[in-house]
């Protein structure tokens, strides 16, 4: 209902200081339901921490957060923002996936057991269920045969996909990706891509932090590159990718495409 | 030599020469001096003024099996309270609270800068300073009554050992990489759940060799309870060679009862240990422990 109306995400005036460093400056971006958003642009930019901030594991300085339709992080009162307390915050997080550059998977659980944590333990979901659910998920990242299995285990790509499975598990309305392929051998990068183009196409809106440009051209709706903590340029994938409009961008993907 | 390694006539017949293993004479000499010394031992313990049927006899004495239960209680409360406000106290120096922080760093403080001889006597004088203890308006007791040796000791060794145990559990919990955390809460998990269900549990691995050196050492701690008159084993021991004067017998009675203890609680550590390496070893997918879930057609190994 309001979803339709209002984005997904809409970040206004965002600012994010560590110390005297500017991390984030003035982040203006909107990503809408059902869309996928690649942020590209040199480490150090702020793309991680921009999407860190969306799911509060930053807080931000300045400017406002919000998330289908509900302010992150804070609520209104009278006139001031007044910050939530460790259960909301919680609850506001339950909405949203992320995955790792390190995956993070817990390691002290099996696969099906990383995949059920949040829907029971968290949802209190009955366990039987959040294991069929889990097996299907498990299946559709093609793990259905290592359940059983501990991360170490794994392969990174195949950790990789239990963590999305993970994130999926909580029937999450928007996922968030941070360099989920920059820990992989080169050969275990394409079975990742491959589901998360698999994600793309079922309607999942997605933010994806990625130096994959082959992987933001083809799939992503919109890209945005960022660099020293701001926003350069956004637009369509294909625009920005081959027709950037500014210098930093032209240079910064002829950098990585050489 | 470049010339011998490099003709490929010698090298092949060199490849081919047979094996001898390593002769370790310096392990056989050594096994040697030691049963010499070990003789030698065996020898004085067997001709020494010691009457070895005594301390058969006094093993199952009555007085002694009470005095090995006291023990045994006073070692399993004292850890129990030892590793509940260790756990406790750890919490809350890593706590962002900086009144919760405070205390935990006092306390720590304080419970390690002071001998535990010390704070058993305090304990078990505490009438001395307060007559009276309650919630004032509700309820009181007199201290005297309150305060027993049982009680005393408890404190005493409890309280002390929380100082100890909340560094350990402190170092388990920094050993594990805050992704673990973050990718809990990014489920939804509150930092006090993602503690409990995901940081607490692999940080045992860490925390249970240290702590399992704690409870072995608590075991003969709790002898020092006896000056509070707390009538654990070795308390129990005195009282009979003060009255028999059989002195050496009784504390060898008291010691193989430790050590057996002792051994018993290695056991278990080993066996703990190896629960909590669950996903950190490599293991054979045929020995791993099945979940408690119902099985689905055409999954699993």
């Amino acid at each position: 209902m309001s979803a339709v109306l209002s984005p997904m995400v809409r970040m206004a005036a965002v600012d994010k200081r560590y110390g005297d460093y500017p991390a984030l400056r003035n982040i203006e971006l909107e990503v809408r339901a059902g869309e996928v958003l690649c942020i590209i642009g040199p480490s150090g930019s702020g793309k991680s921490t921009l999407l860190r901030c969306i799911n509060q594991l930053e807080s931000i300085d300045a400017g406002a957060i919000w998330v289908d339709g509900d302010l992150i992080g804070h609520r209104v009162v009278g006139q001031t923002l007044h910050p939530l307390g460790d259960a909301q915050v919680a609850a506001q997080r339950r909405k949203i996936g992320m995955v790792f550059q390190r995956f993070n998977l817990f390691a002290h659980m099996t696969v099906l057991q990383n995949v059920i944590e949040g829907p029971v333990t968290v949802q209190r979901r009955p366990r039987e269920e959040a294991t069929r659910k889990a097996r299907e998920l498990l299946g559709r990242v093609g793990l259905a045969d290592r359940q059983n299995h501990y991360p170490s285990e794994l392969s990174g790509g195949q950790q990789q996909r239990v963590a999305i499975a993970r994130a999926l598990a909580m029937q999450p309305q928007l996922l968030l990706f941070d360099e989920p392929t920059s820990a992989l051998d080169p050969e275990l990068v394409g079975e990742v891509l491959a589901v998360m183009r698999d994600l793309a196409a079922s309607g999942m809106t997605m933010v994806v932090v990625t130096h994959e440009l082959g992987f933001a051209r083809e799939v992503a709706d919109r890209v945005v590159f960022m660099d020293a903590g701001a926003v350069v340029e956004q637009g369509p994938a294909a625009a920005v990718l081959t027709a950037p409009q500014h210098q930093r961008t032209r240079d910064f993907i002829s950098a990585v495409i050489k | 030599m470049t010339s011998l390694a490099s003709s490929p006539m010698v090298a092949a017949e060199t490849a081919r020469l047979p094996r001898v293993r390593h002769r370790h004479v310096g392990r056989w000499l050594a096994a040697a001096a030691i049963l010499g010394v070990l003789a030698l031992v065996v020898r004085a313990f067997a001709q020494g003024q010691i009457n070895w049927a005594v301390v058969g006899q006094f093993l199952t004495a009555r007085s002694i099996i009470t005095g090995l239960g006291f023990t045994l209680i006073m070692t399993v409360l004292a850890m129990l309270l030892g590793i509940g406000s260790g756990v406790l106290f750890a919490v809350m120096k890593m706590s962002p609270n900086p009144v919760l922080r405070g205390v935990a760093e006092f306390y720590i403080w304080m419970f390690r800068g002071t001998p535990l001889l010390l704070q058993l006597l305090l304990w078990f004088n505490l009438a001395l300073v307060f007559p009276t203890i309650g919630i004032p308006g509700v309820a009181s007791w007199r201290t005297v009554e309150v305060m027993t040796p049982f009680i005393a000791t408890l404190l005493g060794l409890g309280l002390n050992q929380g100082a100890y145990t909340a560094e350990v559990v402190r170092g388990g919990i920094l050993s594990i990489d805050f992704g673990q955390t973050e990718a809990a809460m990014s489920i939804g998990m509150t930092r006090l759940t993602a503690l409990r269900r995901i940081v607490l549990p692999q940080a045992m691995r860490v925390i249970i060799p240290p702590v399992g050196n704690e409870v072995v050492s608590m075991v003969k701690l709790t002898s020092m309870a006896s000056v509070i008159q707390y009538p654990d084993i070795l308390r129990s021991a005195q009282t009979v060679y003060y009255a028999n004067g059989l002195v050496i017998e009784l504390l060898l009675v008291a010691s193989v009862w430790y050590l057996g203890v002792v051994t018993l609680l290695s056991l278990g550590q080993m066996v703990l240990e190896r629960r909590f390496a669950r996903g950190r070893v490599r293991r054979q997918i045929a020995a791993a422990p099945e979940v408690a879930l119902p099985k689905v057609e055409g999954a699993g190994a």
